[in-house]
């Protein structure tokens, strides 16, 4: 068989699938065949995400308990609603929350943005050094939090004795103590997620092209003049974004405390999380629970949308 | 050879090659605790298996996540589990919501009598409504919290000397929850042998049941009851009473006073090590680790025991569970078969032998009971007095209610134990309105 005829018998293929194509699309629009190709997608987040979300909605007008499903449910109305912003207790989780949130967010940001720009400078074992600084955010939540519960153990444990080395005080508890719980808890929260901060504000800074500190240097600026000007408002989309997810994650952080202190001593560091847990699956209210978590939602929704609108002010 | 021929062969040949091929035995798989009994409990279900050829699995579950775990897979109806060995307070739930079987009628038809078990642990660990001759489960493992001292320390002569002249009395095993106290107090920070020892380890944890079975052991013996009427729900002035904010106040002197640096979350495990490293004079903890506290090579020798002291009654915290068959198990038969070889006196001798604690009235009222172990005395009086906590189906509403309570009071030092005991009663009430009891 000739080169010519295999050429033509090959086209021949292509032609006819082309055709079978066209008949089998005939009658849809581009559109329509768009729809096909996002509906698989489309029905998944529907089961996985948007009818779990209404159905929480639902259940939390009602009274239903999720371990007595014999037990018919009734609708309350907004009564678990009233109860919720009714209690005391739950309004202190929501400033221990609040309070973690605050404090783990201002100092790893401080503690970030300075690594950060050490780590950017160049300096022997300079990527050395940054995959060390990396290295605890790639832990185990549980792992991390069970290891600490060691490390401040008050008769053992080396945080105890580092502090003695300096000041005589005798055994620290940071778990039991009523004072220094909250700040053990944002001690290894910042200790464990310092380095992601780092991280997108290197990326920030790694992008800032060079010519920008020449000219400034040529109009005679000072190192403050030059990280004021140039680098934070360059870094500063970097460093917001990065405090936007921290802030989600702790807002919703259950497993590193839980670890650490189960939410003691008494209720002393218990987060809106790990109550909200104790409610749904261990009480097992979960008409209460999911408007608990409504709530929650809503805030932590409200506060990222307002957050995001800053975030594009400061970007453009 | 035809082709369905040749295929039926390969199958059969592919079959016998296959590890399920060889005459599948039965099994059933048990369910229960991570401790030292569920261990001696695998050796003695081997007699089970050499018996009727029925092999045992066992999930075992540690303490802290074990009510979690266990009481998802029956509320959401799991086939893990043929045998449940659930703690005492479940058996509200079991029977009510349908978890347990009944096992009234099987009991009859094998001869199996309630008679021939303690009274108090077939009302704890068997009946629902309480008082009712209803059965979900066999009582399999009796249980209570007790006390363990280092003898060797109370016999040193400086010692002895030391706090006679502090308090005016001999140093001996604590008659009352002052008097405990008082000699934890003495212990606290006193060098022994070069070290620096404590007080008392007792139970502050605040995830599962801990600091909840570890002040309730003070409440009782303060005789502090739930409700004004045995039965009923009317609590207002029993639980928030006098006398429970005396043993509030009591129990957080004790921890405040008389417990090692960082014992704030502290239970079973804790409280073992703490004192099988030589840091406490005592610990409070489960009837059930004292065998394998008598064995230890460590403290095993130098170790006393006791019941909880009075203080105005006697009283203990209940521990022990008993044995259910799961309503959703597909082996029901067998799992059956394995009650019924349980129930049997030589079994339960063995169970006993083993470090299990056997509720059967052949082994645990038998003449020479009390003196077959150091523990074991002490262990039929505390079960003489013993107390539980609320068995309601709603029980785990009520217990971290009063997690959270005690806890704040105790550990975090947060308000007054009257405001504590105050704000337990509403939740409690809460929780009974919502279940319909009130």
């Amino acid at each position: 068989m000739s080169t010519q005829t295999i050429e033509h018998a090959g086209k021949g293929v292509t032609d006819k699938a082309h055709r079978s194509l066209k008949s089998k699309a005939r009658g849809f629009s581009d559109r329509v065949i768009a729809w096909w190709f996002i509906a698989p997608t489309i029905l998944l987040l529907l089961a996985i995400n948007i009818f779990p979300l209404l159905w929480t909605v639902y259940l939390s007008f009602t009274n239903s308990r999720a371990n007595q499903p014999g037990r018919a449910v009734e609708w309350v109305g907004l009564r678990n609603y009233e109860r919720i912003l009714g209690s005391a207790d739950i309004w202190g989780y929501m400033q221990t929350t609040a309070n973690f949130v605050f404090w783990t967010m201002l100092i790893q940001t401080v503690l970030g943005l300075s690594l950060a720009l050490l780590i950017n400078k160049n300096f022997k074992g300079n990527g050395a050094w940054t995959t060390v600084i990396l290295i605890p955010m790639m832990l185990s939540p549980a792992v991390v939090g069970t290891f600490w519960t060691y490390i401040y153990q008050p008769q053992t444990g080396i945080f105890s004795h580092a502090i003695n080395f300096f000041v005589d005080v005798g055994p620290v508890d940071m778990i039991g103590s009523v004072h220094l719980a909250t700040w053990a808890i944002v001690i290894v929260d910042t200790w464990m997620w310092t380095p992601y901060i780092m991280l997108l504000c290197l990326a920030g800074l790694r992008s800032i092209p060079g010519s920008l500190y020449e000219a400034a240097e040529i109009d005679r600026a000072n190192a403050w003049q030059k990280f004021w000007y140039i680098t934070l408002p360059r870094i500063m989309p970097f460093l917001m974004l990065a405090v936007l997810f921290r802030g989600i994650e702790n807002f919703k952080m259950f497993d590193l405390v839980v670890e650490l202190t189960s939410g003691g001593p008494g209720s002393i560091t218990e987060l809106a999380s790990i109550n909200l847990k104790r409610e749904a699956f261990e009480k097992w209210k979960t008409g209460y629970s999911s408007a608990y978590a409504v709530i929650l939602f809503v805030t932590v929704f409200g506060l990222g949308n307002i957050y995001v609108k800053a975030l594009n002010k400061v970007k453009s | 050879m035809k082709p369905l021929q040749s295929t039926t062969m390969a199958a059969l040949l592919l079959a016998s090659l296959s590890p399920f091929a060889t005459a599948q035995s039965e099994e059933i798989t048990l369910c229960w605790a991570a401790w030292d009994p569920a261990n001696a409990l695998v050796e003695l279900s081997k007699d089970f298996t050499s018996t009727t050829g029925i092999d045992v699995n066992f999930e075992f579950v540690p303490w802290t996540n074990f009510a979690d775990r266990m009481l998802n897979e029956l509320n959401s109806g799991g086939k893990l589990c043929d045998l449940m060995i659930g703690d005492s307070q479940w058996i509200g739930g079991g029977a009510t919501y349908g978890h347990y079987v009944k096992l009234n009628d099987f009991f009859d038809a094998e001869g199996i009598s309630m008679d021939d078990f303690l009274p108090a642990t077939v009302n704890a660990y068997s009946t629902w409504p309480k008082g009712e001759p209803n059965y979900y489960a066999l009582p399999a493992m009796g249980d209570a919290l007790g006390w363990v001292y280092r003898k060797d320390w109370f016999a040193m002569p400086d010692i002895q000397k030391a706090f006679k002249e502090k308090y005016g009395r001999d140093l001996d095993v604590p008659k009352t929850q002052k008097e405990l106290l008082q000699t934890a107090q003495f212990f606290q920070g006193r060098e022994i042998n070069g070290t620096t020892v404590y007080g008392a380890a007792i139970p502050t944890e605040r995830g599962s049941e801990g600091i909840t079975m570890g002040f309730t052991g003070a409440m009782y013996a303060h005789g502090v009851e739930y409700t004004n009427t045995a039965g009923e729900y009317d609590m207002a002035g029993a639980i928030n009473s006098p006398k429970a904010v005396e043993a509030l106040e009591f129990y957080k002197e004790f921890y405040q006073t008389a417990t090692p640096p960082g014992h704030s979350d502290a239970y079973m495990v804790a409280n073992l090590d703490a004192y099988k490293s030589g840091q406490v004079a005592f610990q409070n903890n489960w009837f059930a680790f004292f065998p394998g506290i008598e064995k230890d090579e460590n403290v095993g020798a130098v170790s006393g025991f006791f019941a909880n002291p009075a203080q105005d009654v006697k009283g203990s915290a209940l521990g022990g569970q008993g044995i259910s068959v799961v309503a959703y198990s597909n082996k029901q038969a067998e799992a059956l078969q394995y009650i019924k070889w349980f129930a049997q006196l030589p079994v339960q001798e063995k169970w006993w032998e083993l470090g299990g604690y056997s509720c059967h009235v052949g082994v645990a009222g038998a003449a020479d009971f009390a003196a077959s172990t150091p523990f074991a005395g002490e262990f039929l009086e505390a079960m003489g007095s013993v107390k539980d906590f609320w068995q309601e189906p709603t029980y785990a509403e009520l217990l971290l209610s009063m997690q959270k309570r005690v806890h704040d009071y105790v550990v975090a030092d947060q308000g007054t134990a009257q405001e504590a005991l105050d704000k337990l009663l509403a939740d409690w009430t809460e929780v009974f309105e919502d279940d319909g009891k009130i």
